[in-house]
């Protein structure tokens, strides 16, 4: 509910962050636009069709991939299935719960999966065997591992790094049947969405916030762009404010350092 | 097969119900019209029909959830089995947990929840019928029953979503054009504070178009509100007072 956690220590060091931010500085010494080092590792999962481990600061996600056929939604029969979810376990932090998914966890997994698809990165014609009847149906899960602040991104860069990774079985259809062949090529990856999330924290935006700025933070924005430097999703979230043009400022920091990020992901997924 | 794809914006730049490209579907304000609520409105906005309900401040329940220096807001979008053309499972779906959070976070900046200390206050908007555009229509009509209820509030909160059809920004998508369209972008203000309290984006948008597709929200939301002030006015006031009272002040 609109509980804001209560991590005590860090809520106290607002004051202290929001002076540090009027002269430009952040608590672990990184420009107000720096995100923290990436380490991305693919092929971490042999049993799953693609996967990564993501590595953003103390934040550890890993996202699989598992492809499978199905029957394609009434409304779109002649495109595959691409579903993203992503759980946060109850080993990623002391705050976390084990149970049904909480609201935070479902904004997180239907935000990434926003951005996924509105970005068009998989082309969904491609997956389909037998239209109305048979697609590929492709299923990235996001374990969310360690959580030390943005979990959006973290668990974005997961999803599109296991999905350029990924290797399906290529699949024949005879008489209406499909069968899948010995035959294994890659998922039809068209391009590369980048998600930047920043926190407002007194009047400045912060890109890529650790959990000690999360605990302080009044507004929360993440955009996802893509190569063209067009914006694909967003969502403003945390019970506050952003002004029209804090928003209009959000979004080229977003462009600007999404193509670093672009071609960090693009190098680890070669 | 797919049928071929009707034209979302004919030749003459009219869209599928004939509006022009910035056109606002007619809208409908209500206020009060629930017995037991402590604050109601309800909403006609184009084919969506949204009853919103508030109960508080009201006592926490369960008690672990009481918070010691504010109000707890509570919010549900809802939409009723019946409202969509299938039939929809009653349950909470993860969209409608979404927009709940969303619309919840969107409320909050406008409450002084600070008055109100220990206590919950909350908000429940029904989707009798859903048209495209429902999470800006119901928080339209939550803040008129958080205003109706008497709760203290900063500013009003009001929302349109703008988006793209046939590579156009266009204001206020319909159901067709939200599902046949390329982009959505639903986005909520407080227009005396000029802050915006609920932005989300879907489709792909370039920065020039993003910026317009924005730009044309805050512009239509401020529509909006005119017509949410005279929603309250016209309950409490009987609809005159609010316009006569603007008197130049010489000095």
């Amino acid at each position: 509910m609109s509980v804001k956690k209560n991590y005590v220590m860090e809520t106290i060091r607002k004051a202290q962050m929001v002076q540090m931010l009027a002269q430009g500085k952040r608590t672990d010494e990184r420009a107000l636009d720096q995100t923290r080092p990436i380490k991305i590792e693919t092929g971490v999962i042999q049993k799953a069709n693609g996967s990564a481990r993501v590595t953003l600061g103390n934040t550890q996600v890993i996202a699989g991939v598992k492809i499978a056929t199905g029957t394609p939604f009434p409304d779109t029969p002649d495109k595959g299935l691409l579903v993203v979810n992503a759980e946060i376990l109850p080993l990623s932090s002391p705050y976390a719960e084990p149970g049904p998914p909480s609201e935070d966890a479902i904004e997180l997994a239907r935000v990434v999966d926003r951005g996924i698809r509105e970005s068009e990165m998989v082309d969904l014609t491609k997956l389909c065997l037998i239209p109305g009847k048979s697609v590929v149906t492709i299923f990235v899960d996001c374990n969310i591992m360690n959580v030390d602040g943005n979990l959006f991104d973290a668990t974005s860069y997961a999803v599109v790094s296991a999905l350029r990774t990924a290797k399906m079985k290529k699949y024949s259809v005879k008489d209406d049947k499909v069968e899948a062949t010995e035959d294994w090529i890659p998922v039809p990856v068209e391009r590369t969405p980048v998600s930047v999330t920043m926190a407002r924290i007194g009047d400045r935006l912060v890109v890529d916030p650790v959990t000690e700025e999360e605990a302080s933070m009044d507004m929360r924005i993440t955009i996802t762009t893509d190569e063209d430097g067009n914006i694909c999703a967003s969502q403003k979230g945390e019970a506050s404010t952003i002004t029209p043009a804090q928003v209009l400022e959000a979004a080229d920091t977003s462009i600007r350092v999404g193509k670093q990020i672009r071609s960090e992901i693009l190098e680890a997924t070669k | 097969m797919v049928e071929a794809k009707k034209k979302l914006i004919d030749d003459k730049g009219k869209r599928l119900d004939g509006r022009k490209w910035d056109e606002l579907r007619p809208i409908s304000l209500q206020v009060g019209l629930m017995k037991n609520a402590d604050g109601s409105a309800y909403i006609e906005w184009g084919k969506n029909k949204i009853m919103a309900a508030v109960y508080g401040p009201k006592e926490v329940h369960p008690k672990h959830q009481v918070l010691p220096d504010r109000a707890l807001l509570r919010c549900r979008y809802h939409m009723a089995p019946f409202s969509v053309d299938e039939r929809k499972n009653p349950a909470p779906s993860r969209r409608e947990i979404e927009i709940s959070k969303v619309i919840r976070e969107a409320l909050e900046p406008a409450v002084i929840v600070e008055d109100y200390p220990r206590t919950a206050i909350e908000v429940w908007v029904e989707v009798l019928q859903s048209d495209g555009g429902s999470r800006c229509a119901g928080l339209t009509a939550a803040s008129l029953a958080l205003a109706d209820a008497g709760i203290n509030m900063r500013d009003m909160v009001v929302g349109c979503s703008c988006g793209i059809i046939e590579d156009t920004v266009v204001a206020d998508l319909d159901d067709t054009e939200d599902k046949e369209g390329s982009g959505d972008m639903p986005v909520a203000i407080m227009p005396n504070l000029g802050q915006v309290t609920l932005l989300q984006v879907d489709g792909i948008y370039t920065r020039e178009n993003f910026q317009k597709a924005f730009e044309l929200a805050i512009e239509k939301g401020k529509q909006v509100y005119a017509m949410q002030r005279d929603a309250l006015t016209t309950k409490f006031f009987g609809g005159e007072a609010m316009t006569t009272q603007v008197e130049e002040v010489a000095d």
